[in-house]
C-alpha cells in the first residue's frame, strides 16, 4: 500500500505536534485509541474568549495516516468555532488525504479525537459556570 | 474435508478455552500439517490438490491464532458470540490512554538506551503475564465475557507497546552490529 503525497506530506512535517497544559481552563483535550491497531492519539485545543479555536496541538503514536489525520485536523480546527470544529466529518479528512478503504478508520479516530476535545472542553467551561 | 469448516479449536481437537496446552497445540499442528500437505496430493485431481492447499493455510491460520494468548482470547470471545468491540474508539477511559501515550513517550526517550527499554520491558513482560493469567480466570473460571473483552481491548494497546519496545531494542542491537 503506498501512501497519498498529503500523508506523506503531513507525516514528514507533522503541524502542530505538542500539549498544552490539560488543566488549564481554555484547553480542551480528546484522549482516543483504536483497540484493533493500539493506536493512540491526543489532540487539544486552545478556545479565546469568543468562543473561536486559538491554537491546537496532537500527539499521536500510530501509523502514518493516523498521524496525518491528527495532524491535519488541528489545522482546520484553527479559526474555528467549538461548533463548527464539531461538524468535522471523518468523510472530510479521508477525501483530503485520499486514504485507501484500510485506512478509513484512521479518519474516524481523527473526528473522535476532535470531538473528544469539544466534549473536555465544554465540561470544564460548564462547571466553571455553575461556581 | 469438513475440516476446512470447523472452528480452530475443533480443528485442533482443543477444548474451547483460553487455558489450553502448548504442547497439545504444537503436536497437533504437526500432525494436520503432514495430513494435508500439498505434496501428498500431488497425484490427485485438481479440486482434491486445491482443497488441500486451502485446508493447509487454514491449519496455519488457526495455529498462528490459537498460540499467541491474545489473539486466542479474541477468537474464543468471537466463538463465544461476544464481540470484543475493537473498532470503538470511545470505549476505553482517558486515564487509561493517557496512560499508554505516557508509555510510549517513555519507550520513545528510552530509545538508544539498551538498559532503559530493557527495564520497560521487563516491567511490561510482568504486566502482560498477570494480564493474560486474569485473562484466563475471566474467560475459563467465571465466564465474565464483557469483563474479558475490556481486558482483551486493554491489551491491544500493552501488546502494541510491546511491540514498539521491542522494535527499539532491535534497531538498537541491529545499530550495535552495523558499527562493529
Amino acid at each position: 500500500m503506498s501512501y497519498s503525497a498529503k500523508v506523506i506530506d503531513h507525516y514528514e512535517n507533522p503541524r502542530n505536534v505538542g500539549s498544552f497544559d490539560k488543566d488549564d481552563a481554555d484547553v480542551g483535550t480528546g484522549m482516543v485509541g483504536q483497540p484493533t491497531c493500539g493506536d493512540v492519539m491526543k489532540l487539544q485545543i486552545k478556545v479565546g474568549k469568543d468562543g473561536i479555536i486559538e491554537d491546537a496541538r496532537f500527539k499521536t503514536y500510530g501509523c502514518g495516516s493516523a498521524i496525518a489525520s491528527s495532524s491535519l485536523v488541528t489545522e482546520w480546527v484553527k479559526g474555528k468555532t467549538v461548533e463548527e470544529a464539531m461538524t468535522i466529518r471523518n468523510t472530510q479528512i479521508a477525501e483530503e488525504l485520499a486514504l485507501p478503504p484500510v485506512k478509513i478508520h484512521c479518519s474516524v479516530l481523527a473526528e473522535d479525537a476532535i470531538k473528544a476535545a469539544v466534549a473536555d472542553y465544554r465540561k470544564k467551561h460548564g462547571e466553571n459556570q455553575g461556581e | 474435508m469438513n475440516q476446512l469448516t470447523a472452528d480452530f479449536f475443533t480443528l485442533f481437537a482443543l477444548p474451547s478455552a483460553f487455558r489450553i496446552s502448548p504442547a497439545a497445540l504444537e503436536e497437533r499442528y504437526l500432525a494436520l500439517q503432514r495430513e494435508a500437505h500439498p505434496d501428498r496430493f500431488a497425484g490427485a485431481d485438481e479440486k482434491t490438490r486445491r482443497l488441500s492447499v486451502q485446508l493447509a493455510a487454514r491449519i496455519n491460520e488457526g495455529y498462528q491464532t490459537l498460540k499467541q494468548p491474545l489473539s486466542r482470547a479474541l477468537y474464543l470471545l468471537q466463538h463465544l458470540g461476544c464481540d470484543a468491540g475493537l473498532t470503538d474508539s470511545s470505549a476505553l477511559p482517558a486515564e487509561f490512554l493517557l496512560e499508554q501515550m505516557e508509555c510510549r513517550e517513555a519507550v520513545a526517550r528510552a530509545s538508544g538506551n539498551a538498559p532503559g527499554l530493557q527495564r520497560i520491558l521487563e516491567s511490561l513482560g510482568r504486566d502482560l503475564e498477570n494480564c493474560y493469567e486474569t485473562l484466563g480466570r475471566l474467560l475459563d473460571d467465571k465466564q465474565d465475557y464483557p469483563a474479558a473483552a475490556d481486558l482483551a481491548q486493554r491489551l491491544m494497546f500493552l501488546e502494541k507497546l510491546r511491540h514498539d519496545a521491542d522494535e527499539a531494542m532491535f534497531d538498537l542491537q541491529d545499530g550495535n552490529r552495523k558499527s562493529d
